[in-house]
């Protein structure tokens, strides 16, 4: 298989799109572009609104308002078993009366498939997932692992141009997942077809894609690479749900080209305008941190300085993180290269960083914490 | 001490199946026992009540038309009972809860009395006749025929057959049909080749009950039914209340004994739910 | 959804069948109000006579008493019997277990003429004909099952850990059982009593077997009634019946939904 094969991929343009239940909005006038052969990772807590999204796509649910187009041809009125769509579910969806062979073929067999070619496809389908030595047992004589394996020769033997995927790996425990991501990847690259994966774990999301969309609240927070998410969240949302961060809050004042926030009776700096006259706050990442002791003050260019007490420190070999408490009660986590002679718990010290590496973002009142 | 809590632990269950046991051996294994031993002995010892069981055309020809009333009835359950227990699988709580009141409060309400219903309803000046008449139609003979024996028989099988459906039913993953169709079947396809075969088992179960239940079904038949759709039941009671002949009732019980759980014998296989439903989310 | 056709059709035919299922049982009501001795129906007139007749007839309201007597005892009887049996079966070990429980489900099976008739051949021979405990013993033989299959579904979603787990808080074997088990299993214990009462109260053909003039239980009754004259009493009784039992499945239903809520 070699590059070639990216063009099998299709597009996916969703233009507009909601779906309400009743009263609840599930999917809120999200707009979202798919280039071929890319894959794109559906990141967010659960309930926000990417299994509607991808039912959606799929088919299994009608939209309420608005237009998804596949290779620009509107899908609207094409049934799901007739837009040529793989999908994998969490549940892996096996049939418990077919054998592992025999679920594999099914997708073939309604596409009257002659029998040669269908016992051809499944043996390779059943190969690139390291499960050929399984085609006679049932679902139910595998692991979870195989099982989901299955699934997934099975949504690809029929080479669709578009690949989905719910959770595929949610009920899996740490390690299978880690291999799976892997062969998912691998597969990806191989098939060269679109894949749409829904997840609700970041770490799985940065591994796996080419870009990720930020789901929340029915809402498509942002749309970008892994890479753009983290360094230039656009929402305070996307900001703590990728990666480790800290959020100061405080009153803003316009600095030139600036924003001076007030925190804890310290005034601090963030590049950048205000949007509004909303509550603002800074976000800051963990590596970007420098802990110091007490009146150290400003080196290479780390000109924001904050006081705090150690609150907890941990040693996690080649790093140290500390949580630090401020003035205003507020915990910031800051992540330093192992030091001979640590602060100790207790200690007051000093937070510095160079204020282009915090970012300003109007406070939309989200929280930190995400599940993982 | 650790030996005999433990002798003492692994033989309380079984005393505790005890008194069931006992009712079951007075009040079940010594009557059918009495009925088997005088089945061939009386009058003498000997095998003469079978031969004459068998060698008697009114014999042949009534357990023959138990045979085919029941299979019938089975029919009609497995019919009427397949849609009705799919709707129940997949509607909202307060549709099923009607549902299966709908069910259960006819299997509860007493079987005469719901004989008595279909009396009143099919005979010959009874409202589905009226109707017909005014509808233009001849008048049917219901009451006292094998059709009108079937229509009450299979009215009052139905939940037997509607419950050991719904149960399967309820088990089968739904999500599966949506995999399906993703897979590019369409959705009668999608009916024939996932939901119906992992329904079979119930299908099976409760065709099983159903037909059992009717061949030995002897109120129904004996009320609705007249001369010419005389059940086996009825005759044996025939033999031993009004002819005293206990050896000739005691063969043909028999027969209907070893006929039923011959079927369930041959049946259970089929009834066993050869597959794990769940998903791997769980 | 686009499934409106199919949906239709299948609302359509679970309505047919629901009226199939329903109906007939309710044309006793109308009979029951009946001004004359007949069974035609729709029934000429109005009045309260049969009802009257129920209560007052010594034959139909003595035979009232009498079922509910006997549905009684058996209910008792059988609950605490087969209890026993389905929390024996339930430990047992091996295929043990299945094999008794298998047994003692076989009187649902058995032909009810043949089982009625070997009843009757032994009841001669011990003088149990007609007798309460003659009643009470064949009914609790086929009401076993109902409170084997209700308690075991329940002993099934039981967690024995809960057991074990009490055992170590210091409860005996007893008081875990009267403290843990029961409690748990009490919605099964409950719905098997009901079903071995509905079963004794509904019996009738080992009963027609059984039975003598002098006791006598309401199916007997009505079936009597039935084969001998057009008495539209027994629509009255039917009604009654019906009535009762909408209430107490009713009354089941929106409890056992309660409790499986919480
Ligand atoms: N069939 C439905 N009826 C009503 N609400 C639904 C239905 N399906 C999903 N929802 C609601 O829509 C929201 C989004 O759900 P979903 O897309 O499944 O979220 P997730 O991001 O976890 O996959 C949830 O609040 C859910 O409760
Ligand atoms: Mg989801």
């Amino acid at each position: 298989m070699t590059l070639n094969t990216a063009s099998k991929g299709a597009a996916i343009d969703i233009r507009g799109v909601s779906k309400t239940y009743g009263s609840f909005t599930a999917l809120d006038d999200v707009s979202l572009r798919v280039e071929p052969g890319e894959f794109m990772s559906f990141l967010g807590p659960s309930g926000s609104g990417k299994t509607t999204t991808l039912n959606l796509i799929a088919g299994f649910t009608d939209l309420s308002a608005g237009e998804i187009r596949l290779d620009d041809r509107s899908i609207g009125n094409v049934p799901a078993h007739k837009r040529n769509i793989g999908v994998v579910f969490q549940h892996y969806a096996l049939f418990p009366h077919m054998s592992v062979a025999q679920n594999v073929a099914y997708p073939l067999k309604q596409r009257g498939v002659a029998k040669t070619e269908r016992a051809r496809a499944v043996d390779q389908a059943l190969q690139k997932v390291q499960l050929e030595h399984f085609s006679h047992r049932f679902p139910s004589e595998l692991s979870g692992g195989q099982q989901q394996r299955v699934a997934l020769a099975r949504a690809m033997v029929f080479t669709p141009s578009l690949l989905l995927m719910d959770e595929p790996l949610g009920a899996l425990d740490k390690k299978l997942r880690e291999v799976l991501q892997l062969e998912i990847r691998r597969i990806h690259r191989e098939l060269g077809s679109t894949f749409v994966y829904v997840t609700h774990d970041q770490e799985e999301a940065l591994v796996l894609s080419d870009r990720i969309a930020v789901f929340n609240k029915g809402r498509i927070e942002q749309v970008g690479s892994g890479h753009q998410l983290y360094t230039r969240p656009e929402t305070l949302f996307v900001g703590q749900f990728i990666g480790e961060s800290s959020v100061l809050r405080g009153n803003h004042l316009t600095n030139g080209s600036d924003t001076a926030l007030t925190v804890a009776g310290t005034t601090l700096i963030a590049p950048g305008q205000a949007q509004g006259d909303g509550a603002h706050v800074i976000l800051l990442r963990p590596e970007n941190l420098t802990v110091q002791p007490t009146g150290t003050g400003a080196r290479d260019g780390a000109t924001n300085i904050i006081n705090g007490t150690v609150r907890e420190m941990l040693y996690l070999g080649a790093a140290m993180k500390y949580e630090v408490t401020l003035a205003d009660g507020s915990h910031v986590i800051a992540r330093t290269p192992t030091q001979d002679e640590p602060f100790a718990i207790g200690s007051a010290v000093e937070l510095a960083w160079n204020p282009k590496d915090g970012t300003l973002l109007a406070d939309d009142g989200s929280t930190a914490g995400h599940e993982g | 001490m650790p030996n005999t809590s433990a002798q003492h632990a692994a033989r309380g269950p079984l005393y505790l199946t005890l008194p069931a046991l006992a009712v079951l051996l007075l009040v079940m294994a010594v009557p059918l026992g009495v009925i088997v031993l005088r089945s061939f002995s009386e009058p003498e010892l000997g095998l003469a009540n079978y031969v004459w069981f068998f060698q008697t055309k009114v014999n042949l020809t009534v357990l023959l038309r138990t045979f085919s009333i029941s299979f019938w009835v089975t029919v009609c359950c497995v019919l009427a009972a397949y849609p009705y227990a799919f709707a129940m699988s997949v509607a909202g709580p307060r549709l099923r809860l009607a549902l299966i009141m709908c069910v259960l409060v006819p299997f509860w309400v007493s079987g005469v009395v719901r004989t008595l219903a279909w009396v009143i309803l099919l005979q010959d000046s009874g409202v589905i006749n009226r109707t017909l008449l005014s509808l233009g139609f001849d008048k049917v003979r219901l009451i006292r025929t094998q059709l009108g024996v079937t229509i009450g028989m299979t009215q009052v099988l139905l939940p037997f057959m509607i419950m050991p459906l719904y149960a399967v039913m309820r088990s089968i993953d739904l999500r599966l049909l949506q995999a399906a169709r993703s897979l590019g079947a369409h959705p009668v396809k999608t009916f024939f080749q996932i939901y119906l075969p992992l329904s079979l088992p119930g299908v099976f179960a409760g065709a099983t009950i159903v037909f059992i239940l009717a061949l030995g079904f002897y109120i129904t038949p004996l009320l609705l039914g007249g001369p010419q759709s005389t059940m086996l039941s009825t005759l044996i009671q025939q033999q031993v209340l009004s002819l005293l002949n206990w050896g000739r009732g005691g063969a043909m019980g028999v027969v209907l004994l070893v006929a039923t759980f011959g079927i369930l014998a041959i049946a259970s296989p089929f009834m066993k739910r050869k597959y794990q439903m769940s998903g791997g989310s769980r | 959804m686009k499934l409106n056709l199919p949906k239709l059709l299948l609302g359509l035919t679970c309505l047919l069948i629901a009226i199939w299922l329903v109906a007939p049982t309710l044309v006793v009501i109308p009979m029951s109000f009946a001004g004359q001795k007949s069974l035609a129906f729709p029934p000429k007139g109005f009045s309260l006579q049969w009802y009257e007749n129920f209560f007052t007839n010594p034959q139909w309201f003595g035979s009232l008493i009498v079922s509910a007597k006997v549905a009684c005892m058996v209910a008792v009887v059988a609950t605490v019997v087969g209890t026993m049996a389905a929390i024996g079966i339930e430990r047992m070990k091996g295929r043990a277990g299945g094999l008794i429980r298998a047994v003692l489900i076989t009187p649902m099976i058995v032909p009810g003429v043949v089982l009625a008739v070997g009843i009757y051949a032994v009841y001669l021979d011990t003088q149990l004909v007609g007798t309460w405990i003659g009643y009470v013993l064949a009914h609790t033989l086929l009401a076993i099952p109902f409170v084997v299959i209700a308690v075991g579904a329940n002993l099934a979603v039981f967690d024995a850990r809960l057991e074990i787990a009490a055992a170590s808080l210091g409860a005996s074997r007893l008081s875990t059982f009267f403290s843990v088990t029961l409690p748990l299993i009490l919605p099964g214990i409950l719905s098997g009593a009901l079903f071995a009462f509905v079963t004794s109260f509904d019996e009738v053909i080992v009963s027609l077997f059984i039975t003598s003039p002098q006791l006598k239980t309401l199916p007997v009754q009505i079936f009597s009634s039935m084969t001998r004259d057009a008495d539209p009493t027994v629509a009255a009784v039917g009604s009654l019946i019906f009535l009762g039992t909408s209430v107490i499945i009713g009354l089941g239903l929106i409890f056992g939904m309660k409790g499986r809520r919480t």
